[in-house]
């Protein structure tokens, strides 16, 4: 049995608390037919599986659940596929245990 | 615009960025400290395990107000395959001391101490307030940053980079380079909720005594990593971490990594009846020596894990966090007596001092690790552990074997899997690494 199907990380989210910046993206990904083996390499690799393949095919971020750990940032910014800001103050994940 | 000038800016509020505001604030600087969370920690992640003596020497009666979890006790090492742990457990007596040496902490709580005690030295902290970029003169000296505020650019003689692994300033202002993904490791948690007593009982504790967990093994399913558990008070740590360039090779999750740490055999039972109440990932510095950047410049210093001071072997990077931190504010405390400006070379006083402390020799002295753990990774993180798990099953299963017979298949098996050249290599290889 794959494990990673069984792990709902939706769910885990929902122990978080987030004060989103609706409207306010901090990480972007660059206009794309065809995804690089580092977006592709994003889809599994995020820990709060924030990358999702679109219906053409293409990698899409939504960052409502980001819990800011930057790993998307060290594979996906050097080649230019994603840019990747902090939010703004205040917004964001914010721990209670950290 | 803020229009008053300060003598350092400090941006960020973790382990490092408190040490430097509070050990300048002390010594009479004006200081501004900038968080961009809602509170200080409430973007920091760790295990989270404090040493005392790094704490003690910024905060003496630290103990009577800080919020701590327990006072380790005993130390685990565990090396797993997908059925056993084979351990090694050092438990001490000696560890109930007056002034125990080490606590496991939960971050947030923590940090929201340590930033209290930070402002009642003196300094202005003002969080959810994101730092854009540094401000320059025409010479390209480091005079400021600019947040997100409204005319948000605010100076100062010096900066304190204190922005964590993930740090953006000082990569866009081409300071030191971005973390590589074979430098830095992934690291999932999650917080485990149980009534104190069943916690104490789950790991043969009394009081305020704590217990840590380190394991290595086929949890890692080939890639360089450890998972870890850490009692606290009324829950229970549990992550994993593995560096980021073989999550990228193996296509494994994270969360399916934890998910399987927290399903085996040996580890469901700690955890069992549990309340998860949080869900937190971190990049952890891995790279060691060889990857501190530039640590001083014109107007600027880095400390903490933006400057890759953490020391992945020994699982020690609060402690070096916290120091260097100190030790950059004492340096600019000491430029600053001089009355002389924050240029680098003033600044180099930090790096001199830094080299003279445990944070930078801790680091030399293991500095080809990193890349050995990492080329090998197969070996030490899946052959190894099963290997010695097979041996550890033989050697206490009682079944009428002649024991010779039974170290004889132990033998093969360790020479089928790695040769003797590939034993003795490695064996040779960690030494050496290790000295």
């Amino acid at each position: 049995m794959n494990v990673e199907t069984s792990v709902r990380v939706e769910d885990k989210l929902f122990y978080n608390r987030y004060l989103v910046d609706v409207g306010r993206p901090h990480i972007k990904v660059r206009a794309h037919t065809k995804p690089s083996p580092q977006l592709l390499a994003l889809l599994k690799v995020c820990p709060a599986r924030c990358y999702e393949l679109n219906d053409k095919g293409q990698v899409e971020v939504t960052v409502d659940g980001c819990i800011e750990c930057g790993t998307c940032r060290v594979i996906g910014e050097p080649t230019g596929d994603i840019e990747w800001s902090y939010p703004r103050g205040g917004y964001g994940v914010l721990f209670k245990f950290g | 615009m803020i229009e008053e000038k300060f003598d350092a800016i400090v941006v960020g509020a973790g382990m490092s960025g408190n040490a430097a505001a509070l050990t300048m604030a002390k010594r009479g600087m004006k200081v501004l400290q900038l968080e961009r969370g809602e509170y200080a920690g409430s973007k920091n992640v760790q295990g989270a395990i404090l040493y005392a003596d790094m704490l003690e020497k910024l905060i003496p009666d630290f103990r009577d107000d800080a919020p701590l979890e327990r006072h380790l006790v005993e130390q685990r090492f565990w090396m797993m395959d997908d059925r056993s742990h084979f351990g090694v457990h050092y438990r001490s007596e000696d560890f109930n001391e007056e002034r125990p040496n080490r606590y496991t902490i939960i971050r947030a709580q923590f940090d929201k101490w340590f930033s209290s005690k930070v402002r009642e030295a003196g300094a202005t902290v003002l969080c959810e307030t994101t730092v854009t970029e540094l401000a320059r003169d025409a010479h390209g000296k480091v005079i400021g940053v600019r947040t997100d505020r409204r005319d948000g650019e605010i100076h100062a003689d010096v900066v304190v980079l204190a922005e964590g692994v993930n740090g953006l300033l000082g990569t866009h202002a081409r300071l030191r380079e971005r973390p590589k993904p074979d430098k830095v490791a992934l690291a999932v948690k999650e917080m485990h909720f149980l009534p104190r007593e069943t916690i104490e009982a789950h790991f043969n504790l009394k009081g305020d005594e704590g217990v840590v967990v380190e394991a290595a093994g086929t949890i890692s399913r080939g890639m360089t990593g450890m998972g870890f558990i850490y009692a606290n008070k009324e829950c229970i740590s549990i992550g994993i971490g593995c560096i980021v360039a073989d999550f990228q090779r193996t296509g494994e999750t994270p969360y399916g990594l934890l998910d399987r740490f927290k399903r085996h055999p040996s580890v469901a039972p700690l955890i069992e009846g549990s309340e998860v109440k949080e869900y937190s990932a971190h990049l952890i510095p891995e790279g060691g020596y060889k990857a501190i950047p530039q640590l001083y410049g014109d107007g600027w210093v880095v400390v903490g894990d933006a400057a890759q001071l953490n020391n992945a072997i020994h699982r020690e990077g609060s402690n070096l966090a916290m120091t260097s931190g100190r030790i950059a504010a004492e340096a600019i405390v000491q430029v600053k007596s001089r009355r002389q400006p924050m240029t680098a070379a003033n600044l180099s006083v930090y790096k001199k001092m830094l080299d003279d402390s445990f944070v930078i020799k801790d680091l030399k002295k293991h500095r080809d690790m990193p890349m050995l753990m990492h080329t090998n990774s197969q070996n030490f993180f899946l052959t190894y552990p099963q290997l010695v798990s097979r041996a550890m099953q033989n050697y206490v299963r009682v079944d009428g074997t002649p024991k010779a017979e039974k170290e004889k298949v132990t033998l093969r098996s360790f020479v089928n899997a790695r040769s003797w050249t590939g034993l003795f290599g490695d064996a040779f290889r960690l030494a050496r690494a290790w000295r």
